[in-house]
């Protein structure tokens, strides 16, 4: 190193000489790795005393460890189910499936529909109309002031004191409201349906297709050429003629009234319907929230610059105002998700066999507490994870390219 | 509408304005009927808003019943007028026989003034909290005697005042402390976490405090709910079982202590540079440019966000009704379970919601005016 250098005294300088660690007190680094070793040890430490208190106290009640237990069967009575389960013969491992299904099942309806509501909310409350706007920030302060499991709670008994499904309401034919929740028609299924989605997700590829093909033509020409006449065809016309060419199967199973209750037909429980309804106010109003802080963080010479282009309301709001205001909205959209994906978890208090319910019954029924929150603990860590890194790409996609 | 009035009279004497550039017929015209499909949502908001206002009102003060008289056979309440009015109008004498019980709980009801004395040392607390010109040091110490104050009143046990157990506790008191000691014990821990978050020159440290924080935020409360109600016992040691109020608030103190820490961290990140390096310039040590320069300054930054957090807290501390704690909206549902009542939930429910609602509204229009207020002073 200093064979290049002329100056003896320059060459300390072009590179700090490396400080050995020294064993002084007056020495940063070492302070910081004692201190680090002090913490951690403390932490260790605790956390050690805690295992073996667990381990003593485990032996003196004679709980079993481990998960052998998911191997023996349930006999836990689950009413709702994605999957086939029979309380008599399925183990608790596939009990706690049709648990972490449901979670998922609620959690995604949940999204969409919040999603759905906020962004009307949220725009509806930058309408010019006083009326609308007025009436959607009352929502969004009446919705978020109260608990969820307030909602929870006031919803189901408001279903509840609904007539029994002897004098069901009946909304339009063949849906019937109650106090046992909501029957509706079911399509009986044929194989020319199954045709018919297939055709019907070809048209949206071909839609998708079109659509970039048309972008690309009008980035290299300046003139867009017309999707919608694909849109048309792929999307209406490819099924149909395909549910056409086998015959248009159509049939509805409709519920009828038996002495009792019902039969036939597809049924919504009354647990479900008000964990949707309580999740969905409530988080709505936070998201309408979000979505209208995001349109107005967006400078309005946008709205202006889009007026001067001769563009309608919708079309700015569209085109120019939401693809600005999604990167101030999506990171507080996320924890708005997580939230409804782990506030799902409060089903248990009213009876909605989720996740945390059933595994609460499993515990209690094996008295493995540790192996039971263990499972709650990172099926949803699993969700909250896969729900972050999905937003964080779509975040990064959304995001700003500079040049 | 001021301004409008206020050009109004000055103009009169001279000539008025035409009545379709000014005044309320032309706010309603720009803003009601400003387009067709404006005035269609006025004419169909208006409808449904007037159908349901006097629906509402029909059901809640016309058709409703206050009191019902007492059966004196039984010596207990008989809701027949209730039940003669179910679907068409309220039931309050629900509220007016149950108000003591939801409110207080199973608190022994001689009692119970001092629950009501705990309820408005901790309504003074907020409120002195709030005001800017007790956010000094001392505000430290105002909490500390006022907390002392509500745990001899709620336990007793001195002064005359007979002992009451914790799980005699009840209603909103409940609410009001599990949120309260959550906030005053997290808040000291969030701090530490916060900075063990940034320190970039202890790296064990940093991810411990990472993991922690994730580890909280990723998973539901009532998981935690859960741990502290059954896994608890099994870390103490052999004997020992600590009251199950306690381990529910231990739970809420480590649930927001990670929620908080990320509002903390998101004030230290907020400050420039340049007042770390000045702070260090002046040969500080660590905990004297924290405590005299970055913390004042960052907390005074995060105060809205920490009241939001704060109003998270305190509703989702009614979650503790799944582990069977008495908060104010277990005894309500308590309350509706007794068979007399059990058609009336609704009513209970409703005023759960209104005292929610009461507590919830005004922190956020707290928070918001001085986020308001921040924003044109620049923070200080």
């Amino acid at each position: 190193m200093s064979s290049t250098s002329t100056d003896p005294r320059l060459s300390g300088l072009r590179a700090a000489p490396k400080k050995r660690l020294t064993l002084s007190w007056s020495d940063p680094r070492l302070r910081a790795i004692l201190w680090q070793v002090v913490i951690v040890g403390a932490i260790a430490g605790g956390i050690w005393y805690l295992v073996s208190n667990t381990a003593a106290n485990l032996e003196q009640r004679r709980i079993a460890t481990g998960f052998a237990f998911m191997g023996r069967t349930a006999g836990i009575p689950i009413g709702e189910h994605l999957i086939s389960y029979d309380p008599a013969i399925n183990t608790y491992g596939r009990a706690f499936l049709v648990g972490v299904l449901n979670t998922l099942m609620v959690s995604a309806i949940g999204v969409f529909l919040v999603t759905l509501l906020g962004t009307f909310v949220g725009i509806a409350s930058l309408s010019k109309n006083f009326l609308l706007s007025r009436l959607c920030r009352a929502y969004v302060e009446g919705m978020r002031d109260i608990p969820l499991l307030l909602h929870l709670l006031f919803w189901y008994a408001l279903i509840l004191t609904l007539p029994t499904a002897r004098e069901a309401m009946m909304v339009v034919r063949g849906v019937f409201v109650s106090n046992s929740g909501v029957r509706v028609p079911l399509l009986i299924w044929d194989p020319a349906h199954g045709w018919a989605v297939l055709a019907l997700a070809a048209g949206a590829a071909a839609t998708w297709y079109a659509r970039r093909r048309a972008t690309a033509i009008q980035y290299a020409t300046g003139v867009r050429p017309r999707v919608w006449p694909v849109a048309v065809a792929a999307l209406v016309v490819l099924p149909l003629a395909v549910w056409f060419a086998m015959g248009a199967p159509f049939a509805l199973e409709m519920p009828t009234k038996g002495r009792f209750r019902f039969e036939g037909g597809g049924s919504l429980s009354p647990e479900f319907i008000a964990l949707m309804i309580g999740l969905v106010l409530y988080h709505s109003a936070y998201a309408g929230e979000i979505v209208r802080s995001g349109i107005q963080s967006v400078p309005s010479g946008q709205w202006e610059a889009g007026g001067a282009l001769g563009l309608k309301r919708g079309t700015m709001m569209r085109q120019i105002v939401l693809p600005q205001a999604l990167r101030v909205i999506i990171p507080p959209m996320t924890s708005t998700y997580l939230g409804v994906a782990k506030n799902s978890s409060l089903a248990v208090a009213i009876g909605y066999p989720d996740l945390v319910a059933i595994v609460n019954t499993m515990l209690n029924q094996t008295g493995q507490a540790i192996e039971g929150i263990a499972l709650i603990m990172v099926v949803y860590l699993g969700i909250s994870l896969s729900i972050s890194l999905f937003m964080n790409w779509y975040n990064a996609r959304m995001a700003l390219v500079e040049r | 509408m001021s301004t409008a009035t206020t050009t109004h009279s000055a103009v009169s004497r001279r000539e008025r304005p035409p009545l379709l550039v000014a005044g309320p017929v032309a706010w309603a015209r720009a803003n009601l009927f400003g387009s067709f499909w404006s005035s269609l949502v006025t004419l169909g908001l208006t409808y449904f808003l007037i159908k349901f206002a006097v629906g509402f009102i029909d059901w809640a003060l016309i058709k409703s019943v206050w009191t019902v008289p007492m059966d004196p056979a039984t010596g207990k309440l008989n809701p027949e007028a209730c039940r003669a009015a179910k679907g068409e109008g309220a039931c309050w004498a629900v509220i007016w026989d149950k108000y003591r019980f939801i409110l207080f709980g199973r608190y022994p009801f001689d009692e119970q003034w001092r629950g009501a004395i705990v309820i408005v040392l901790f309504l003074g607390l907020f409120v002195v909290s709030a005001m800017r010109r007790f956010w000094r040091r001392e505000l430290v110490l105002i909490w500390i005697v006022t907390l002392t104050a509500i745990g001899v009143l709620q336990w007793g046990g001195v002064f005359g005042m007979p002992y009451v157990g914790q799980d005699e506790w009840g209603g909103l008191p409940i609410t009001l402390i599990l949120s309260t000691f959550g906030l005053a014990f997290a808040f000291p821990i969030a701090i530490l976490v916060a900075l063990g978050r940034r320190a970039t020159t202890l790296p064990a440290v940093k991810l411990l405090c990472v993991v922690y924080v994730e580890l909280i935020r990723g998973v539901p409360l009532i998981s935690l709910l859960f741990m502290a109600s059954v896994m608890f016992p099994l870390f103490m040691p052999v004997g020992l079982n600590p009251d199950k109020l306690l381990r529910a608030q231990i739970a809420i103190i480590l649930f927001a202590a990670a929620y908080l820490a990320e509002v903390v961290r998101g004030g230290l990140q907020a400050l420039s540079r340049g007042q770390y390096e000045a702070a260090d310039a002046l040969g500080l040590t660590y905990w004297q440019k924290m405590g005299l320069i970055i913390l004042p300054q960052a907390l005074r930054l995060v105060i809205p966000p920490l009241v939001n957090t704060f109003i998270g807290f305190f509703k989702d501390t009614s979650l503790v009704l799944i582990i069977g704690i008495f908060d104010l909206l277990t005894s309500g549902k308590v309350a509706v379970a007794d068979p007399i009542w059990q058609a009336f939930s609704t009513e209970v429910y409703i005023m759960l919601g209104l005292i929610y609602f009461c507590f919830c509204f005004s922190m956020a229009r707290y928070s918001q005016g001085l986020e308001r207020e921040f924003a044109k002073s620049g923070g200080r």
